[in-house]
């Protein structure tokens, strides 16, 4: 009986529910993009506002420009928990729906990029990993449907170093680093750019792991804080593990200011739990902050029609920035194959034509109401990373805000790396890579 | 004097020489690999941090050992429920209630929570293989889970009630430097000591804790002797509902209350088996030895096999401890007859 | 009145000791093994092969290893997800350093070095019972995803720490890895594998091993004054239950998802499996495939019924719904049938052998 009751309840519960639905039904000629959301779990403080920036620039497109040159989005949200099992499945259940089926995936998710490289090049279905998955795919002649711009974990590494040396007054000669990381494949992305780095500049670099999730780091602070003491500490943190480091650092008294994440230990969720602790943390983040862009203003306006389908409160937020940013570099890959497909639904194969000529000029930046939320990229064939910057920004306590200009790493040492890289997974897969002349 | 005395004695005595001894290993080993850093100063900070993180585990173990002490159950739902009173508590905060309200209004959250329990889960499931209703509290914690979304959604959210964090510096004197000590971390173990007097008081001089401890004795003497199982279960749920909801201020104000509390149960398992399933002593004890064991080994000997062992060694250590008494530290000792 | 007994006669031992003694189980089971072989890669889209009865055979084979430890043997793991790992990298460091070496035989050998690393951490089991055995299986959960995490050797140096599975043949021109494996060949290849392993597995329990491992079950101090080594019984119900979980896992890697990390065996994969055992049936072959079908397929057959029913709910409420629907059935489920689907289905025939007379 007891159950009966319960399911009748969950029943009411969903039909009331079901009238602030956030998914579009999906028609014929519309441009479908599947969306692998995480709203529920673990690390769902970052997977809502993700999503939300999602949701908000393709109604926008759809409402204000009518769709992109009139074609309309059609788009499904499918919860993945952040699971790596649940994200391939959630890939298989959308890649065919919609009139050409899936255009894009974006999985916000290292793992999953990884579990799906393999499955979408073979669908021919772009991966757009904007700042995460595998740094080595810039190199598009080994990963023809992998996208990373705008910038990859190593060349994040590569400007966290420029700002500690340009703030270090110009030379890192003698100074400690130590890198607090995640300990998975995410969070040793960084390590192997650092080690070459520490070689270049002189600095001594020591690295810290911190076991998934991240709840337990007294041991690591202790041993950074009061052993180690040194110049910078940077992190590749996600999730828990941020607000617990910033906590942690406080509590050796780490000046927060030295105290440099990466964009995935830099949003609102990673500090609002560290209270007071996190003023003067910095993170670096790839996306302008704030709500000055004009976009913002058709975003309220859509709001105040009652047509938005975020959360008010995480409309500016990093992650929901970061989403309309990714969202708008497929409108604009999209625009760029309709311009040679014709006006219709595209499929994947086409889109990923369009990525590898899409070049984000400043004044796309500016017509589309976007200034200073992103810097220019150019894709080409073989590379695509397209040449993006990250920008230092600073938590005040209530507010992110950035500190400088958007840095642009220096990739004519990153790229030989992501080669070498790149060719040691196409010898290990028996792939041959495309030629790009 | 007694043996239990005596005994007790002799560890007071010999814990002091055991720790000095490991101390001098690391000393000698840090001697002769420059990739060791030792200073005693260090490692004493070290060893108090440690042990006041192992406070903390005690509290989440302390509701897994109430629960399986007086119904025999092990409660995998200890991770969510602290969870879950943690996510009630800062609601109410955020509806307006000062904390102190809102931690009373929660405690009664919690009690229906275990009447509910009992009467849909426990009650049908009398008599089962432990294992039976080992799974039962799973599907409680994810039913948990979703429950706690559902309500309060899934942003993370801070919780502060006016601990002091700033760090401290003691016995200046003695090491050079002084030895760091958090006061958040002081404060969470008093107030973890302050939970285990109480519930050793309760326990031990109040009728249902007399009624409590006949139950874990035996079912069924207690049963015949006119104690009511059905209230002693409804009662010791809603015990370790509150310890819970202790658990989650102190987790939740460390970390911010979110998803990823439940999984700290994971790290209240090794210090329930080093302890002993059935032995609130050895909740505690196990828990100052697993958090200073941990603490110890990831920052003096983790920098040597490449860090992050403390998951696993709080298991292996726990694992040795095993191997000496098959029954942790303080559980009761397992009598087996054909 | 359909599935009865009556008439069918067993003239010698061999008959008596079939494994499917009744003539109606062995009808069903050949029509059940037509459709799998036959029906089913005809019918399903590449959508459910791949993401309900690839993993489903997966964890299937994952859930016999661990019903043989904890169903048959009485010892209960936490460290599945461990061995799962074992057998993951065995097989990729064996599949990189000899490419010419057979599929099949790298997922053996890789079954027969998780064997190996079972028995080490089934050693502690000789003095340590019950759940506190929980911790000796927990150690070595923590301890192996460790150790593939830690140590770049078992990934080739991949500056990651994830390793993707090369592509192999299972005959040439039949890819059962890598991208280009088709998902009819896939299943076609696993549900033989996995139904050859499960044949296999009811034969041991069968035998006389299988009997010493109940017996050690049941009551081991018992068991032990009637003449059997506990150290042998449950080393080897160690071994075995490894080997099984250890072939699970390398499938998991190569034919599932195709890259995998350490951290996809997690802990929380551990209590999956032993999910589905205890759903399913503890000591029961047919169990450990009931328990897995319901664990893969419930979650996401809750979170598809939504759209199926052309309800509009967003995704947040869908999983939270997910959540609480999984907890309850698991909880009615164990009310309803404390001993599992097996014994649910066990019952089920016991009311059809009368049907449709009430004696």
């Amino acid at each position: 009986m007891m159950f009966r009751k319960l399911g009748l309840a969950a029943v009411a519960a969903a039909t009331l529910a079901g009238s602030v639905a956030a998914t579009a039904p999906v028609a014929a000629q519309e441009q479908f993009v599947p969306l692998l959301v995480y709203r529920t779990g673990p690390y769902a403080p970052n997977g809502i506002p993700l999503a939300d920036g999602f949701n908000d620039y393709m109604q926008l497109v759809n409402l204000r420009d009518g769709g992109i040159d009139g074609m309309k989005y059609a788009w499904e949200e499918c919860e993945t928990q952040y699971n790596n099992d649940r994200g391939v499945e959630c890939y298989e259940r959308l890649k065919g729906k919609g009139a050409t089926g899936a255009s894009i995936v974006n999985p916000y998710s290292t793992g999953i990029t990884y579990a799906l490289i393999e499955r979408a090049t073979n669908d021919k279905v772009p991966v757009l990993s904007m700042g995460y998955g595998r740094a080595d795919a810039s190199d598009g002649t080994v990963f023809p449907y992998v996208f990373t711009m705008p910038i990859t974990y190593w060349a994040g590494a590569d400007v966290m170093v420029q700002y500690a040396k340009k703030e270090s007054g110009g030379s890192l000669e003698g100074k400690k680093i130590a890198l607090v990381y995640h300990d998975s494949a995410y969070g040793k992305e960084p390590i192997a750019t650092l080690e070459r780095l520490s070689k270049e500049e002189g600095f001594q670099f020591s690295s810290y792991p911190v076991a998934h999730p991240g709840l337990e780091q007294k041991a690591t602070w202790l041993q950074i804080g009061r052993q180690l003491r040194p110049d910078w500490v940077f992190m590749w943190g996600w999730g828990v593990m941020n607000s617990t480091a910033i906590k942690e650092a406080a509590s050796v008294g780490f000046p927060m200011e030295k105290f440099i994440g990466i964009w995935w230990s830099g949003a609102e969720a990673d500090v609002t739990p560290a209270g007071d602790s996190a003023k003067g943390y910095k993170s670096l983040n790839i996306t302008g902050v704030g709500t000055e862009a004009p976009i913002f203003r058709d975003i309220e306006k859509m709001h105040a029609d009652g047509k938005g389908l975020a959360d008010k409160a995480n409309i500016g937020t990093v992650l929901y920035n970061r989403a309309l940013v990714n969202a708008f570099y497929y409108t604009e890959a999209i625009r760029v194959a309709q311009g040679e497909f014709g006006t219709k639904p595209l499929t994947g194969e086409q889109i990923q034509w369009g990525f590898e000529r899409l070049d984000v000029t400043q004044e796309m930046i500016d017509n589309a109401g976007m200034t200073g939320l992103l810097s220019p990229v150019k894709i080409t064939c073989a590379d695509h990373e397209g040449g993006g910057s990250a920008v230092v920004q600073q938590w005040d306590g209530s507010k992110w805000s950035a500190i400088t200009d958007f840095i642009a790493p220096r990739r004519d040492a990153l790229r030989p790396a992501y080669e070498e890289s790149a060719a040691q997974y196409a010898k290990e897969k028996g792939l041959t890579p495309r030629s790009c002349n | 004097m007694n043996p239990t005395t005596l005994r007790f004695g002799i560890w007071m005595l010999a814990t002091p020489l055991l720790i000095a001894t490991i101390g001098l290993g690391f000393q000698g080993l840090a001697a002769v690999n420059s990739a060791m850093f030792f200073t005693w100063g260090y490692f004493v900070e070290v060893l108090i941090a440690g042990l006041l993180q192992g406070v903390l585990y005690s509290l989440v173990a302390l509701g897994f050992v109430l629960i399986f002490k007086a119904s025999g159950v092990f409660n995998f739902a200890q991770g969510s429920m602290v969870l879950f009173a943690a996510l009630t508590l800062v609601g109410f905060i955020e509806m307006g209630l000062h904390w102190t309200l809102a931690f009373v209004v929660t405690a009664g959250v919690m009690v229906l929570l275990a009447m509910v329990i009992e009467k849909v889960v426990l009650r049908p499931l009398v008599n089962q293989p432990h294992i039976i209703l080992f799974m039962a509290t799973i599907g409680i914690f994810y039913f948990l889970d979703g429950f706690g979304q559902t309500l309060w959604g899934s942003d993370v959210k801070l919780l502060d009630i006016g601990i002091p964090k700033d760090p401290r510096f003691i016995l200046e004197g003695i090491f050079e430097g002084g030895i760091l000590v958090n006061s958040f971390d002081l404060v969470a173990a008093l107030v973890g000591a302050a939970l285990v007097a109480v519930l050793a008081l309760f326990f031990q001089y109040t009728r249902v804790g007399r009624a409590l401890r006949a139950v874990a004795d035996d079912h069924q003497a207690a049963l015949s002797v006119g104690i009511p199982l059905k209230t002693i279960w409804v009662i010791v749920w809603s015990v370790a509902g509150i310890v819970a909801l202790v658990a989650g201020i102190m987790w939740g104000s460390k970390a911010g209350v979110q998803f990823s509390l439940a999984l700290i149960a994971f790290k209240a398992l090794p210090v329930l088996i080093l302890g002993g399933f059935t032995s609130i002593p050895g909740a505690i004890v196990g828990g100052l030895i697993i958090g200073a064991g941990e603490q110890v080994a990831e920052v003096f000997v983790g920098p040597l096999v490449g860090g992050a062992i403390q998951d696993w060694f709080a298991y292996m250590l726990a694992l040795v401890f095993l191997l000496f008494r098959p029954q942790g530290l303080f559980g009761e000792r397992i009598i087996e007859r054909i | 009145m359909l599935y009865r007994e009556a008439g069918q006669f067993k003239t010698s031992y061999s008959a008596d000791q079939s494994i499917f003694p009744i003539r109606q189980d062995r009808i069903a089971l050949v029509l059940f093994g037509l459709v799998a072989v036959l029906a089913v890669p005809a019918l399903a889209s590449n959508y459910f092969l791949e993401t309900i009865f690839v993993p489903f055979l997966v964890f299937a084979m994952a859930a016999i290893g661990l019903n043989i430890l904890t169903g048959y043997c009485g010892q209960l793991s936490l460290g599945t997800g461990g061995f799962m790992a074992c057998g993951a990298f065995f097989s990729y460091k064996l599949a990189i350093a000899f490419p010419d070496l057979h599929i099949i035989v790298v997922f053996l050998l890789a079954g027969f070095g998780t064997a190996a690393v079972g028995v080490l951490f089934g050693v502690p089991s000789l003095r340590i019972k019950g759940f506190y055995l929980a911790v000796a299986t927990l150690a070595a959960q923590f301890f192996l995803v460790w150790v593939f995490n830690k140590f770049g050797w078992w990934t080739n140096y991949s500056p990651s720490g994830v390793i993707s599975a090369p592509p192999r043949e299972i005959f040439p021109g039949f890819a059962v890895t890598g991208a280009q494996a088709d998902p009819i060949t896939k299943y076609l290849f696993l549900l033989a594998f996995v139904a050859l392993l499960a044949l296999m597995a009811k034969n041991l329990v069968r035998s006389s091993i299988g009997r010493s491992w109940m017996a050690i079950r049941d009551m081991d101090i018992a068991a032990e004054i009637i003449g059997i080594r506990p150290l042998w019984a449950k080393l080897s119900a160690f071994a075995v239950s490894s080997f099984y979980i250890g072939i699970a896992g390398a499938l998991w890697a190569f034919v599932y998802t195709g890259s995998v990390e350490a951290l996809a065996f997690q802990i929380d994969r551990s209590f999956q499996v032993l999910f589905m055992v205890i759903i399913g049936g503890l000591g029961s072959i047919l169990g450990s495939f009931l328990g897995a079908a319901f664990i893969v397929l419930l979650p996401i057959l809750l979170n598809n019924a939504p759209g199926l029913l052309g309800l509009r709910i967003s995704v947040e409420l869908i999983s939270h719904l997910e959540f609480m629907i999984f907890g309850g059935l698991i909880i009615f489920f164990l009310i309803v049938e404390p001993h599992g689907l097996a014994r649910l289905w066990q019952i089920g025939k016991e009311k059809l052998r009368l049907w449709p007379f009430p004696y």
